[in-house]
């Protein structure tokens, strides 16, 4: 019953607070570029408006433009009901492991390409193409971290993980610093932020996951919003919950370690939102060819965390 | 079958026309013309400029041997004229721009597509004495073809996402690699050369100062000097001294923004930030001085509107010295980003050569070898007697294009510091006399040379004027630049040029 009802509980956390994660990201890169910067409740506002506005649709766009958005933000949505953020007792925990979560994410990033083709502008199939060439190298290095951590903790559950590493079978390890790094690569990747795209930009030309969704407005561009914020809050609370899940409530626990294990979330997460912030602020984009040599190095850091892994069990 | 002869020795086989000053104009018959088209081949005769008015085109141009400057023109009652496009390609869109506009045809020329003229306006050839009717509809513009395998088309604006002017940009593309880029620009026409037309020179001076806002010191300082020389008089000392006061701070302001926004191109904002609260403070400190953020209508034939005081240099010499630590820092957190410097070394390379070939000033033409600057050569009051470096560099990419930038930036920084110390006193500005002639003025503004040609009447209204940017030239290269380079990479080297849309389309 009770993992019903946090379940619930997490489903809607999640979808409630992406917004104010997304705003404080901003609110802070404001700040460091000596700027005031809007509140950090401003997506709020961004996306109520966008809501409230109508929806343009190009003359040549098919079914697939209009139900991306929403297949996107599903998907998102799902695959965040099943990373763990305050609580290891989830009930959608047993069902899905993080090769779903891949999984899912990848049919996101997949419908989202195909709405980008779908008007037929060139931006569109511009930025499509570049979504695929990141999706083909991040995939790859998101499964071999899952895999590492697999090795280490026998599970490919999220939430198995966090109770194996909070169970402090683990300890500090090689390998799970190695899968860290790696993760933290595919999690800039996968949210489209500096150096790999610039989500802040006006330029169609540099745009990866800008130039797909150029042709979005009212709320199917909500929703695309909405599914980025998410994702990124997602990513986050993976990060958090696979590699520094201290605080987190476990089967059986009572309202007050419910509570910390809250506490701790947010401050994970806000935390992770500056970290962010300050890496964005003091790097530049790197070149669209460049790609390979980041993701491939996060791609190594996973396989060099397996490798480790073995290594050390062998001493 | 000329020997080695030099500019003026062969533009004076023409008639000379009396009261050009400071430099000589001579009108050629078609043969002659046509032998001097010829001869620009061979020789280091290098185009400055070329424009035209009702029945005649003008040539301005510099013998690199003897430094001289001279204007030659075609007298062409049969409307065409043999095209210099032919062996300087820098002229061919001028050339284009002079048949739209006046309605003279290049002959000869490869490229027989309009340039401004987009079949929009309320007739055609608005310039010629007898406008030929507006076109039935606007013409279908054939851009240059591409062909190869798995090669798309990107075409790219001309409303463009940021506040910027709109411009198009074509491109063909294979996958990543840019193979070619075709610009159209032509968006902002005005019809300033008909607007200046006939107006008392204050008023006609008032219009050059909005040709191309950035530049705003600039074209005025160009049109006053051009306007002077034809009336044969010189500004009081003290204006020319504040007169390049408000030229430096322009150049500085605008290289700052322009630093700060390639570096934001790459997504590193944070320089953005940095140059415009230095910026910001010029502004300002302008704008206390001279009552304009942008000095705008400041500097008049005949001298300046404003003169400053004892406590405004002080003010001035605070903010500098303000700016010049700030700017520092700056430049040490763009040398110490090995991030943003792998995107701005190697990325849209202008070769030197190709820069010769179209005579790019400005820091585009500085970072690709060639060292012009109108400071130098032909040189004017007050630089003669002012200490000032201008760097010159060789790779020609867009790494090189923010470092001259740097530079000019310490370079102006220590003339501003000169001029403060060593400001003449006396007045700043003189009743302009009556007379008639025409005049032409080079200024070095922040892209490159301005370069300002006028015809006083007796009234002192002006007959004709063309006021040329240093973007003509520089447009064409930025075509070169990114062929081969990733269209990723379009929006930084075209921020590293900034040219003129307004200025060139007037």
């Amino acid at each position: 019953m009770t993992a019903i009802l946090l379940q619930f509980a997490h489903i809607l956390l999640v979808v409630a607070l992406a917004p104010l994660v997304t705003g404080w990201v901003r609110l802070v890169k404001a700040r460091l570029n000596g700027r005031c910067g809007p509140s950090p409740f401003q997506p709020y506002r961004d996306l109520y408006r966008l809501l409230q506005k109508e929806a343009v649709i190009a003359h040549s766009a098919s079914w697939i433009f209009r139900a991306a958005p929403y297949v996107t933000f599903a998907a998102v949505w799902l695959a965040a009901c099943i990373v763990p953020t305050f609580t290891t007792d989830l009930l959608l925990a047993p069902a899905a492991d993080l090769i779903a979560l891949v999984a899912l994410l990848g049919l996101a990033r997949f419908w989202t390409a195909l709405a980008g083709m779908d008007v037929g502008t060139a931006f569109g199939g511009l930025g499509s193409s570049r979504e695929m060439l990141i999706a083909s190298l991040a995939e790859p290095a998101m499964l071999m971290v899952t895999f590492s951590l697999s090795l280490l903790s026998g599970s490919t559950s999220a939430a198995h993980i966090a109770a194996f590493v909070l169970s402090g079978g683990i300890g500090l390890s090689v390998s799970l610093g190695l899968a860290l790094a790696a993760m933290v690569m595919v999690a800039i990747a996968e949210n489209g932020r500096i150096p790999i795209d610039n989500p802040a930009t006006h330029l169609e030309l540099t745009m990866v996951h800008e130039a797909m969704v150029l042709e979005y407005s009212g709320r199917h561009l909500a929703m695309i919003e909405a599914a980025g914020m998410v994702r990124l809050t997602l990513f986050m609370a993976l990060i958090g919950c696979l590699f520094m899940p201290w605080g987190m409530a476990r089967p059986g626990a009572d309202l007050a370690e419910i509570a910390i294990g809250l506490g701790a979330f947010l401050g994970k997460t806000f935390a992770l939102g500056t970290v962010l912030a300050l890496f964005e602020t003091s790097i530049a984009k790197m070149r669209v060819f460049r790609y390979a040599d980041f993701l491939g190095g996060a791609l190594l850091l996973a396989l060099l965390a397996t490798i480790f892994h073995y290594v050390s069990e062998a001493v | 079958m000329w020997g080695n002869i030099t500019l003026l020795e062969f533009l004076s086989l023409g008639r000379e026309v009396p009261a050009s000053r400071p430099w000589p104009r001579f009108v050629l018959d078609g043969k002659s013309w046509r032998q001097l088209v010829e001869r620009m081949d061979a020789a280091e005769w290098v185009l400055l400029a070329e424009w035209g008015e009702p029945d005649e085109v003008h040539a301005a141009l510099r013998d690199e041997e003897t430094g001289d400057i001279a204007i030659a023109s075609r007298s062409s009652p049969d409307r065409r004229f043999f095209a210099i496009g032919q062996v300087r390609p820098g002229a061919v869109r001028m050339e284009r721009a002079i048949r739209d506009l006046w309605g003279l045809a290049p002959e000869g020329l490869e490229d027989q597509r309009p340039w401004l003229d987009h079949g929009r306006w309320g007739s055609r050839h608005p310039l010629a004495s007898s406008p030929a009717p507006a076109a039935a509809e606007p013409y279908r513009y054939k851009f240059l073809a591409a062909e190869g395998d798995q090669l798309h088309q990107i075409p790219v604006g001309p409303v463009h996402a940021g506040i910027i002017e709109p411009g198009h940009f074509r491109f063909h593309a294979q996958g990543e690699t840019v193979v070619r880029l075709e610009e159209r620009l032509g968006y902002v026409h005005k019809g300033i050369v008909a607007a200046m037309t006939g107006k008392p020179v204050a008023d006609a001076a008032r219009i050059a100062a909005r040709i191309s806002g950035d530049s705003t010191v600039a074209y005025s300082l160009a049109f006053a000097r051009a306007v002077e020389a034809a009336l044969g008089c010189e500004a009081p000392p003290r204006a020319h001294w504040l007169r390049a006061l408000m030229a430096e701070i322009e150049r500085i302001a605008n290289h700052l923004f322009d630093i700060g926004a390639i570096c934001n191109d790459a997504a590193f904002a944070i320089m953005l930030s940095h140059m415009g609260v230095l910026r910001e403070r010029l502004l300002k400190a302008t704008e206390s001085l001279f009552g304009h953020r942008f000095a705008m209508d400041r500097i008049v034939p005949g001298g300046v509107a404003v003169d400053i005081d004892e406590a405004g240099v002080e003010a001035l010499r605070h903010v500098m010295r303000d700016v010049g630590k700030g700017f520092k820092k700056a430049t040490a957190l763009y040398h110490e980003t090995p991030s943003l410097l792998d995107r701005t070394n190697g990325t849209g390379i202008v070769h030197g050569a190709l820069a010769h070939r179209f005579g790019a000033g400005g820091f585009v033409g500085r970072a690709s070898s060639r060292g012009h600057d109108a400071r130098r050569v032909p040189g004017y009051a007050p630089y003669y007697t002012l200490d000032f470096m201008v760097p010159v560099r060789a790779e020609g990419d867009v790494n090189a294009r923010i470092e001259v930038r740097i530079e000019e930036v310490r370079a102006s920084l220590g003339l501003i510091e000169q001029i403060l110390a060593r400001l003449p006193d006396g007045p700043v500005r003189m009743a302009l006399p009556s007379g008639a002639g025409e005049g032409i003025a080079l200024v070095e503004g922040f892209r490159g040379e301005v370069i300002v040609w006028v015809r006083v009447s007796e009234a002192g209204t002006v007959t004709q004027v063309h006021a040329h940017d240093p973007s003509w030239f520089q447009w064409p290269l930025l075509e070169a630049a990114i062929e081969g380079n990733i269209v990723a990479d379009f929006p930084l080297c075209n921020k590293s040029f900034n040219c003129s849309y307004s200025g060139h389309d007037l």
